[in-house]
C-alpha cells in the first residue's frame, strides 16, 4: 500500500510540474530560435531599426513596436473606461436581475474567437471608417477599437473583484456621512480599489499586445510608422503571422526574435502584476 | 465650493453607467447577430456536411469540421489528466509550500502567453524538432498546452470546495490519499472539473493563431493523427483574408458562433450546478 | 508513570501512556495515562477545548494529517505500539472506528455509504457487501427505517438517521474500539436515546469511547468515565463512583454544573 501511495504521488508531481516545464520549453525553443539572430544584429539596432526588409537583410522591428504601442494604449482609452465603467456597474448599480445577464453576456464576449471580432471590423468598422472619418479605413483606429472591445471582459471581471473586494463599510460609512452614492464610488470604493483595477488594466493591456488575428485584419499591416490614427501599421504580433507562412532561414529567425520580444514583455507584465496581485491577496 | 448639485452628478453618473453597461452589451448583440444573420442562411445540410471545392468558395466545410473535432478531442485527451493531475497533486499532496508556488506561478504565466507564441513553439517544437510535421498530433499538442492552465484553474478550485469532512471521514475509515481522492474527492468536484473542461473546448474552438502553425491548412479531410488538417476558425480566417467568398465565410462564422454560444451556456449552467450542489 | 491495571487484571485495550499532544505552542493534552478496557464503554468529559477530541484523534492516528501537530508518549493497542514506524495506519484505523460530532455522511448513497470502508479494503462480492450492511445497519438500530431505500442518497435522511449511518459505517469494517466524539450534539432526545441504546447493545462486540461534554449522558451511557480539564486527566474511575464521590474538586465542580 505504501509503495502504491509513493508512486502515485511521485507521477501526480511529475503531472504537476507539465506547466512549468512547458513555460520553460516555450521559453527555451523560441529563444534557441530567435536569440541568435538578435546578437548578430545587435540589439539595439533590431529594436529600433526603421527598416523591415527581411529578405533585404534589413531587420529593423521599430515600425511594429511602434504599431503595437500604439494600438495597445488606444485598446486602453477606449475599453478601460469602459470596461471599469461596466465593472462599477456589475458590482453597485445593476440590480440582481439585470446583473445576471449581463455578466453572462460578458463572458460570452470572451468567447468570440477573434477572427470574428476581425472580420466584423473588416466588413463594417473599417468602410465605416473609410467613408465618415479618413484615410483607408485600414488603420490603427479601426485595430483600437476592436482591441478595446475585445479587453472588456478581462478588465471587467477583474475590476469588478476588485471593486467586490472592498469591504461593504467603507461605502456604508460614506453614505452615513452624507455622501451620494456615486459620491461613495469615486471617493472611497475605486481608490480602494485602485490596486486590482491598475492590475486589470495591465492584464488587460497584456491582452491587447498578444492579440493577433482581429488585428491583422483591420490594421492595414503597412510596414511604416504611422503619424497619425488613419494611418496603417503593423504590429509585433501581424508581423510574425502574417510572414510564418513562407519564411524561411534569417527571415525565419527574425520573426522568432520578434516573438521573443513580445515573450519578453509580456512576462515582466505578467510576473509584475502576479507579484503585486499576489501580495495584496496576501496582505488582505 | 460645490458648483453642480451632487445629486445631479450621481443621476448623471448612473445614466453613465447604465449606457457604458448597454454600450458593452450592444456590441455583443450587433456582433452575434451580425454574424447569425448573414451567416445562418448559408448554413445548409449541404454546407455541414460537403467538402470545400475552389479552395472553399463553394461546397462545403466538413473536413474542417473534422478537423476541428480531431485537434480538439487531443488536446483534451491530454490537457485534462495533467491539469486535473496537477490540482489534486496541489491540494492533496503538496507538502512543500514552495514547490506549490512555483508550479501556481508557472501556470499563471503560461495563461498569460499569447496564441501567436503558442504558434511559434508549436511550430518550432512539435512541427519541426519532433518531426510531427503539420498535424491534428501537433495542433492538439500544441492547444493542451494552451488550455492545461484553464483546466487546472478550474479543477483546484472545484478540488478545493469539497468539505474537508468528507476527506476526514474517508482518512478515519484507513483509506489511502489516493482512494480518498478517487471514491470522494473527485466525484464530489466533477461538476467544476467539467465546467473547466468544457471552457477549454471552447477556447480550443476559437484558436486560430496557434493551430494555423502546427495543423496547417490542409484542405483534405483528416484520416489520422497525422493528417495535416485545417480548422474552421482557421478556414474562416483564410476565406476572409484572401475575400474567397463572403457568404461562406459568414456562414463559416456562424457555425463557430452557434457552437460556441452552446458551449458557454453550457459552461454557465454546469457552473450554477456546482454551485448549487456545494450549497 | 507507569500505566495503572485495571482493577480486574485484564489487560487493557488501549494502553495511554503519558501522551502529550501539542499544536505549534497550544498544549493540548498534557501527559495523559489512561486504560481502555475491553467491551467497556469509557466516558471522556470535561469542558470544551479540555483537549477530547484530541485524545480520540491522537488514538486512531488521524492528528498525522495534522502538520502542526506534535505528539509524545505512547499508544498500545492490544500491546502494539500504534506509533511504530513500521505500523499500518491504515489498519489502525479500520480497527479504531470513529464517528464524528456533526453526521457526516458522504455524499452517495446510503448503500454506498455503509460499505465505503469494505470497498476501500477490497471487497467486492456484491453478496458479502449485502450481508455486512445489513448487519451493520441492525447494529446501529437504523435497519427497519433504511431497509426499503438503501440506495437513495443518504444526505435526505435525518440528522439522527444521518449519525446513525454514520455508526453503522464504521460498524460494517468490524472494528475492534468504535470512538465517538459528540455524537448526539445536534440531535433530538429521541435520537440521542436511541443511540445510547445502540451503544450498551454493541459494547458486548466492541471497546466503545464515548466524548461528551454532556455530564447527564456521561452519567447515563457509560461505564467507566474520564475527566479531562485543559488537557490535564484530573481523575478516571467507574462512573457511579465518578459521580457520587469524585476526589478531585474540580471534578465535583464540573459535575455539578458549575462550569463547562
Amino acid at each position: 500500500m505504501k509503495a502504491k501511495e509513493w508512486l502515485i504521488e511521485r507521477a501526480l508531481l511529475l503531472m504537476a510540474l507539465s506547466a512549468v516545464t512547458s513555460l520553460a520549453l516555450i521559453a527555451i525553443f523560441v529563444l534557441a530560435q530567435g536569440l541568435p539572430i538578435m546578437l548578430r544584429e545587435g540589439l539595439g539596432s533590431f529594436l529600433l531599426g526603421h527598416r523591415w526588409a527581411p529578405t533585404k537583410h534589413a531587420f529593423g522591428i521599430l515600425p511594429m513596436m511602434v504599431g503595437s504601442t500604439c494600438v495597445t494604449l488606444g485598446a486602453l482609452a477606449l475599453g478601460g473606461p469602459l470596461g471599469v465603467a461596466c465593472s462599477v456597474f456589475l458590482a453597485e448599480v445593476a440590480p440582481r436581475r439585470v446583473a445576471d445577464v449581463v455578466r453572462p453576456a460578458i463572458q460570452l464576449l470572451a468567447g468570440i474567437p477573434s477572427v470574428v471580432f476581425g472580420f466584423v471590423g473588416i466588413t463594417v468598422l473599417v468602410p465605416l471608417i473609410r467613408n465618415h472619418i479618413g484615410g483607408p479605413g485600414l488603420s490603427v483606429l479601426a485595430a483600437a477599437i476592436i482591441l478595446g472591445v475585445m479587453i472588456l471582459p478581462t478588465v471587467i471581471s477583474i475590476s469588478q473583484d476588485a471593486i467586490e473586494a472592498v469591504p461593504r463599510t467603507y461605502k456604508e460609512a460614506a453614505l452615513a456621512l452624507g455622501c451620494t452614492p456615486w459620491q461613495a464610488i469615486t471617493r472611497v470604493i475605486l481608490p480602494a480599489a485602485r490596486p486590482g483595477i491598475t492590475a486589470a488594466l495591465v492584464l488587460g493591456m497584456g491582452r491587447a499586445i498578444g492579440e493577433t488575428m482581429a488585428v491583422i485584419m483591420v490594421i492595414g499591416n503597412a510596414v511604416k510608422i504611422p503619424h497619425s490614427l488613419l494611418d496603417p501599421a503593423r504590429t509585433l504580433t501581424g508581423s510574425i503571422a502574417m510572414e510564418m507562412g513562407y519564411a524561411s532561414g534569417e527571415h525565419r529567425e527574425a520573426l522568432f526574435a520578434t516573438g521573443v520580444v513580445l515573450f519578453v514583455f509580456i512576462m515582466v507584465l505578467n510576473t509584475i502584476v502576479n507579484l503585486r496581485l499576489g501580495r495584496r491577496r496576501e496582505a488582505s | 465650493m460645490r458648483r453642480v448639485n451632487p445629486e445631479v452628478t450621481h443621476r448623471a453618473a448612473s445614466v453613465g453607467l447604465w449606457l457604458s453597461a448597454g454600450l458593452a452589451l450592444a456590441v455583443l448583440a450587433y456582433i452575434i447577430g451580425l454574424v447569425l444573420v448573414r451567416g445562418l442562411p448559408a448554413v445548409t445540410p449541404h454546407f455541414l456536411l460537403a467538402s470545400p471545392e475552389r479552395m472553399g468558395r463553394a461546397g462545403g466545410i466538413f473536413p474542417t469540421i473534422v478537423g476541428t473535432l480531431f485537434v480538439t478531442t487531443v488536446a483534451l485527451l491530454v490537457a485534462t489528466p495533467l491539469g486535473v493531475g496537477t490540482a489534486i497533486y496541489l491540494t492533496e499532496y503538496a507538502r512543500i509550500g514552495r514547490l506549490a508556488a512555483v508550479i501556481r506561478f508557472g501556470a499563471e504565466c503560461l495563461a498569460g502567453v499569447p496564441s501567436i507564441i503558442f504558434g511559434l513553439f508549436g511550430f518550432i517544437f512539435f512541427v519541426i524538432t519532433l518531426q510531427l510535421g503539420w498535424s491534428v498530433l501537433s495542433g492538439g499538442l500544441t492547444l493542451a498546452v494552451m488550455v492545461l492552465p484553464t483546466i487546472m484553474r478550474t479543477a483546484e478550485e472545484a478540488i478545493k470546495a469539497v468539505p474537508a469532512s468528507y476527506r476526514e471521514v474517508s482518512y478515519s475509515m484507513g483509506a489511502t490519499t489516493w482512494q480518498t481522492v478517487t471514491r470522494v474527492v473527485v466525484p464530489a468536484a466533477l461538476p467544476g472539473i467539467v465546467t473547466g473542461i468544457v471552457l477549454a473546448v471552447g477556447r480550443s474552438v476559437g484558436e486560430t493563431a496557434a493551430t494555423l502553425f502546427t495543423a496547417g491548412a490542409s484542405l483534405r479531410l483528416p484520416t489520422s493523427l497525422l493528417s495535416p488538417t485545417r480548422t474552421m476558425a482557421v478556414h474562416f480566417y483564410i476565406l476572409a483574408r484572401e475575400g474567397l467568398s463572403e457568404t461562406h465565410a459568414y456562414g463559416t462564422a456562424a457555425v463557430l458562433v452557434v457552437l460556441i454560444l452552446a458551449i458557454n451556456t453550457l459552461a454557465n449552467w454546469l457552473m450554477l450546478r456546482f454551485r448549487a450542489k456545494t450549497q | 508513570m507507569t500505566v495503572p491495571e485495571s482493577a480486574e487484571g485484564r489487560p487493557a485495550k488501549i494502553e495511554i501512556a503519558e501522551l502529550r499532544v501539542s499544536y505549534g505552542d497550544v498544549h493540548a493534552l498534557r501527559g495523559v495515562s489512561l486504560p481502555v478496557h475491553p467491551n467497556e464503554i469509557l466516558g471522556i468529559t470535561g469542558p470544551s477545548g479540555s483537549g477530547k477530541t484530541t485524545l480520540l484523534r491522537t488514538l486512531n492516528r488521524l492528528n498525522d494529517r495534522v502538520r502542526t501537530a506534535r505528539t509524545s508518549g505512547q499508544v498500545l493497542l492490544d500491546g502494539e505500539d500504534v506509533y511504530d514506524p513500521e505500523a499500518d495506519v491504515y489498519d489502525l484505523r479500520r480497527r479504531m472506528g470513529m464517528v464524528f460530532a456533526l453526521p457526516t455522511p458522504l455524499p452517495k448513497s446510503i448503500f454506498e455509504n455503509i460499505v465505503y470502508g469494505l470497498r476501500i479494503a477490497g471487497v467486492r462480492d456484491h453478496r458479502v457487501l449485502r450481508e455486512e450492511a445489513e448487519r451493520a445497519l441492525r447494529g446501529a438500530i437504523l435497519w427497519d427505517e433504511v431497509k426499503d431505500r438503501l440506495h437513495e442518497p443518504a444526505m435526505r435522511l435525518s440528522g439522527g438517521q444521518q449519525q446513525r449511518l454514520c455508526i453503522a459505517r464504521t460498524l460494517a469494517q468490524r472494528p475492534e474500539v468504535v470512538m465517538l466524539d459528540e455524537p448526539c450534539s445536534g440531535l433530538d432526545p429521541i435520537s440521542t436515546l436511541k443511540i445510547e441504546q445502540a451503544l450498551q447493545a454493541l459494547k458486548e462486540r466492541y471497546t466503545i469511547i464515548l466524548v461528551s461534554h454532556n455530564v447527564q449522558q456521561a452519567s447515563r451511557a457509560t461505564d467507566r468515565t474520564a475527566f479531562l480539564l485543559m488537557g490535564e486527566l484530573i481523575e478516571w474511575g467507574p462512573t457511579a463512583e465518578m459521580f457520587t464521590r469524585p476526589k478531585d474538586p474540580r471534578t465535583a465542580d464540573f459535575f455539578e454544573g458549575r462550569f463547562g
